[in-house]
């Protein structure tokens, strides 16, 4: 008998292994072929046919697309899920950061700050949204806070109709989402700063870098891999967002915070377009792509990896 | 996988005294802003709505009644009942059917494993949006619309958990499995005594995860159910919200009675949990 290394050894021909490898994926294999495999198929057709309530009802071609492109509500829906892409994303990042730099210090109480930073992110959001729904009305503690903070200040102040106006749904539904995942965030920060080796710190130190300095030049390139995770992480999360606004404003008012998702859903599930409804989920999908792509690409730019 | 968070070699040294006031300060605020939604919550669900529109928080208007009231207006109870079923099952078959798969890409060689593991990973860019209209299309041809079966079953696939699983098991050394087949274990043996048993740690996270991810999972389950008593948690609280709008007192019953497991589990598991998400966006690096 040779002896093998373990990598060496897991590529030997085992000719009683054949069968029983396919036995074990069989379970998982089977869901996957039907549940995505065929799903992905048939959503792709469906988005190129007519199909209704009653199912097929022949090939449309680019028609759903087509009709797409010229659907106000659709283009809106995209805008406000841009909208919710350029400030959830970078604010969460910052707030995140901003987080875990303070508990990355020597300090007491950081297992409490930080179960406490992560608690919304285990909470159902659909009881998020409906606590938020109380602390956004009008006349809510959030409004009645900012007026004694303002009027203590002597600055005039018009409640904002958070929920209620289009130029504030967004913003309430953007809350919401802070709210929610900031602490996510936070953690894997948390994780990637404790990573940075404290001999840098110290070498950076002697050549006289102030904290600031450190930060920018230590940190921050240390932590860019997981800056770009997150980055991307987050944008294909606001990409899908859903029950967010769907609980808090249904997308209202006038579709001022409708999400791309929350309109699939209707167009599927209220208006019975599957196939307007697949199309969009097909468009959502090369955006998500392309842009994770673009990231990707980016990334060589500004991520730093250390060399191993 | 516990050296993530406790070794702690990127902490400066420590911080003057008037610095660590500011901090904590700072910190403080932080947690206002976190805990605040939950104090409301929990405040309002304990008074009349009444009392709370005209912000009377005396304590004679505390009592339980809310619960109570919540109960009798909404089948919570059944809720409840189903979303126990569904978080349940999902968590233990699904991490079964990861791990099986997980055991063969990771432990067992056969004919195109490897291609048929990259053609896993790919479809893990794929939006739930894409597969959400066939899926739902797919349950109505199975018949299992409005059913147990369209809550679980399609939950019990995901290419992440048998992704996870499979990374942890290349790391366990093959010479396990090598003696035990020397003393005529079978493959089955070996994945149930010696693999499940040397991965606690990684299925207590993957538990934590699944389970939450199933109870809180709203889309899918508002899809597929249409009746009343096949509601989940989510969907039914959503649905509340339809009837009872600003019956805050209610709705604020129905949320805190809805979170409680959650953050039950969350509480006690936070070791799990919080080193398992730093430990996934670490697999960014």
């Amino acid at each position: 008998m040779t002896l093998h290394t373990p990598s060496r050894s897991l590529f030997r021909w085992r000719p009683d292994q054949q069968w029983e490898g396919y036995l074990f994926i069989l379970p998982s294999f089977l869901g996957f072929l039907i549940f995505i495999v065929l799903a992905v198929l048939m959503s792709l057709g469906i988005s190129f046919s007519t199909w209704g309530l009653t199912g097929f009802r022949g090939v449309a071609g680019l028609a759903n697309y087509q009709q797409l492109w010229r659907d106000p509500v659709f283009w809106q829906a995209f805008g406000n899920t841009a909208f919710y892409i350029v400030t959830i994303v970078p604010m969460q990042l910052a707030l995140g950061l901003t987080m875990a730099v303070g508990l990355n210090q020597a300090i007491r109480g950081v297992t409490l700050y930080r179960l406490i930073y992560f608690m919304p992110v285990v909470t159902t959001i659909v009881a998020g949204a409906i606590v938020f729904r109380l602390l956004l009305s009008t006349n809510g503690p959030v409004n009645q806070g900012l007026a004694a903070l303002l009027g203590a200040l002597d600055i005039p102040f018009t409640p904002p109709n958070w929920l209620g106006s289009s130029q504030f749904s967004k913003w309430s539904v953007v809350i919401l989402t802070l709210w929610k995942n900031t602490g996510f965030t936070m953690v894997v920060y948390l994780a990637a700063l404790q990573g940075v080796p404290k001999e840098l710190y110290d070498a950076a130190h002697t050549d006289g870098a102030n904290a600031w300095q450190r930060f920018r030049h230590v940190t921050l390139p240390l932590i860019s891999p997981t800056t770009f995770f997150l980055f991307v992480f987050q944008m294909i999360g606001a990409f899908q967002l859903f029950t967010e606004p769907f609980v808090m404003t249904q997308g209202g008012p006038a579709n001022s915070s409708l999400s791309v998702v929350q309109y699939i859903y209707l167009a599927a599930f209220r208006d019975i377009r599957m196939d307007k409804a697949a199309a969009m989920a097909w468009v959502l999908f090369v955006f998500i792509f392309a842009f994770t792509l673009l990231q990707n690409f980016m990334q060589k730019r500004w991520v730093y990896y250390e060399s191993e | 996988m516990r050296g993530v968070i406790a070794s702690r070699s990127g902490a400066p040294t420590r911080l003057s005294l008037p610095a660590q006031v500011g901090l904590h300060t700072v910190l403080l605020l932080f947690s206002g802003v976190m805990l605040a939604p939950f104090l409301v919550m929990v405040v309002v669900s304990l008074i009349p709505n009444a009392a709370f529109l005209a912000r009377d928080f005396s304590p004679e208007n505390f009592s339980l009644q809310n619960y109570v009231r919540t109960f009798q207006v909404v089948p919570f109870g059944r809720y409840y009942f189903n979303s126990i079923v569904v978080s349940v099952s999902v968590t233990v078959l699904q991490i079964l059917i990861s791990s099986l798969a997980a055991f063969a890409f990771a432990r067992l060689r056969f004919r195109g494993r490897d291609a048929l593991f990259l053609f896993y990973l790919a479809t893990l860019m794929i939006p739930f949006p894409v597969t959400l209209i066939p899926n739902f299309l797919i349950i109505k041809a199975l018949g299992w619309y409005d059913t147990y079966w369209a809550l679980i079953v399609p939950g019990l696939f995901s290419v992440f958990s048998t992704f996870l699983l499979r990374q942890y098991y290349r790391g366990i050394p093959l010479d396990f499995d090598e003696a035990a087949r020397m003393d005529g274990a079978s493959s089955l043996r070996i994945w149930w005594q010696i693999i499940i048993p040397l991965s606690g740690p990684v299925l207590a996270t993957l538990a934590i995860f699944v389970f939450q991810g199933a109870w809180n999972d709203f889309l899918w389950p508002l899809v597929v159910t249409t009746s009343e008593h096949m509601r989940t948690i989510p969907v039914g609280l959503a649905a509340f919200v339809g009837q009872y709008s600003t019956a805050w007192d209610l709705l604020m019953a129905g949320s805190v009675i809805a979170l409680l497991p959650v953050l039950v589990i969350y509480i006690l598991g936070q070791k799990w949990f919080v080193e398992g998400i730093a430990l996934s966006g670490m697999g960014g690096r």
